[in-house]
């Protein structure tokens, strides 16, 4: 439904505080629309951890977002807040409860 | 007699439906997505098209209700543990005499997915797909699961197994222009040719290394560049190296094989043992990318000429196509149809194709021409479609 938060816990579609939070590229949305007009809140943990969190709510979704060594795409960039990643290979960065993280494309035109 | 056309472009699939002998496009499918091959399977119609997503990395795309609706397949994946010898584009004060550095290895990724191919009739579910970096990959479930082909990935001009250890690191195999986009230097499969009498018989092309045959069904391959030449390297007959831009064989006399180098046009009548060089630069017959054969008649192909390599366009700003017979001993021009002014067009490696009598190419600048007499004359069947990569008659 539109609007409404979920997360990929066993809450289904329970806002629950204190899980960080996954905001994306509207881009993704043409391929995950169960993504699309929700908030998506997962169990804190590393950013692996977090995407893999997001792949179950969406099957497939990591397969835009890492490559098969579950390495960051070469046009993606992600933060965790206002910092971007810095490992992009392992994606062991940790992000606390209230976190954001962020996911988009870096432009690209023609 | 083909009934559609499909069309990969920069901006998505573009299929064409013959009715009452007229070729009408649909709307296009994956629309803003660069597809850089799409093809039918002549065995149960499934219809697939190669997404090169500039973010989100290559995917294949596959439809079994005649294009209505599409489905993703994300199996296609290089496996734990493929590892390859990194190349890096030569710079200019690069030193092929120099003794190599260090070999860098570097974890498989797929970069691109560049053509497919369908197994014989006899092997229902049987696909083969060539990648960017290299690989060859092979499904026996209609692409639900992929292989990796791991004799051709541990070739021993490769550098031999690096799943195991460093092998011979020794790595002969160049890398493709056609990469660089990804920001990598790395090999690429873009020529897959089935021998229509043996399954087991396969040659594939690898820009930059050259054509490879296995007999065996996969178990082991041989390169196949004798009587090759190549124009820029130290040693022009080196038996790695080659940069064919396109290979194809005529179904019904599967030794006949013809290559669209990039320094030439090759010609083999004896399954690729041996090429003998049928370029006929005064007649413009030399630099291109595509080259088609007949069906039935091993001798007779088709090319679309272009300038060379430092002008990637038609020859004198006129498009055209050229013939031969003869198993490249002559070569006659057709131009009638197609634009011969201001023309500045290059069909790039897939984006020919033939169906018994009919031909039909795309090109950069978007313009799509048919023919309906072996090549002879040509119509329009568009000019403002976006960037074409391949054209397969479905």
């Amino acid at each position: 439904m539109p609007g409404q938060p979920f997360s990929a816990g066993l809450f289904g579609a329970i806002r629950l505080n204190g899980m960080p939070t996954v905001k994306m590229t509207q881009h993704l949305y043409r391929f995950f629309p169960a993504l699309e007009n929700r908030t998506v809140t997962v169990q804190a943990g590393s950013v692996a951890e977090i995407l893999h969190a997001v792949n179950q709510i969406a099957p497939g979704f990591t397969d835009y977002v890492l490559d098969e060594r579950g390495a960051l795409r070469r046009h993606v960039y992600l933060s965790v807040n206002d910092t971007i990643v810095v490992d992009r290979k392992t994606l062991s960065d940790r992000v606390q409860d209230d976190g954001t993280v962020y996911i988009f494309q870096a432009l690209s035109g023609g | 007699m083909s009934d559609i056309i499909l069309l990969g472009t920069r901006k998505g699939t573009v299929i064409f439906d013959r009715s009452n002998s007229t070729w009408r496009p649909r709307p296009i499918a994956h629309a803003g997505i660069p597809v850089c091959y799409a093809a039918r399977d002549p065995r149960d119609g499934t219809l697939w098209a190669s997404l090169d997503h500039g973010h989100w990395g290559p995917k294949l795309s596959r439809s079994r209700d005649g294009g209505a609706t599409w489905e993703n397949v994300l199996s296609l994946k290089y496996p734990q543990g493929a590892r390859y010898i990194v190349k890096y584009l030569p710079t200019p004060d690069f030193d092929p005499e120099a003794p190599a550095g260090q070999p860098e290895y570097k974890d498989a990724t797929v970069f691109k997915i560049w053509n497919l191919a369908f197994g014989h009739a006899g092997q229902p579910g049987r696909l083969y797909a060539g990648t960017i970096p290299g690989g060859l990959f092979v499904s026996d479930d209609g692409g639900d699961s992929w292989v990796l082909n791991r004799p051709l990935w541990n070739h021993e001009s490769r550098g031999g197994d690096l799943f195991t250890g460093e092998a011979t690191s020794k790595n002969l195999w160049g890398g493709t222009p056609a990469s660089i986009d990804y920001g990598v230097f790395e090999p690429g499969i873009h020529s897959i040719v089935l021998d229509p009498r043996n399954s087991n018989r396969i040659h594939i092309a690898v820009s930059s290394a050259g054509v490879l045959e296995t007999a065996d069904g996969g178990l082991t391959w041989q390169s196949r560049n004798r009587g090759m030449r190549m124009d820029y390297l130290p040693n022009p007959e080196a038996e790695w190296g080659h940069d064919p831009h396109f290979v194809t064989g005529c179904p019904g006399q599967p030794d006949h094989l013809w290559q669209q180098n990039h320094c030439g046009v090759f010609y083999s009548d004896d399954s690729a043992q041996n090429w003998k060089k049928v370029s006929m630069p005064d007649a413009g017959v030399h630099f291109g990318f595509p080259i088609a054969v007949d069906e039935h008649d091993g001798l007779t192909a088709w090319v679309v000429p272009a300038h060379a390599d430092s002008q990637r366009m038609a020859i004198g700003g006129g498009l055209y196509v050229a013939r031969t017979t003869d198993g490249g001993q002559t070569w006659q021009s057709f131009r009638t149809g197609l634009p011969q002014d201001h023309a500045y067009d290059i069909v790039l490696r897939h984006g020919l194709d033939i169906a018994g009598d009919c031909l039909c190419f795309g090109s950069t600048t978007g313009n799509v021409y048919l023919s309906e007499d072996r090549g002879e004359t040509w119509q329009c069947l568009g000019n403002h479609f976006p960037p074409v990569y391949s054209v397969r008659f479905g």
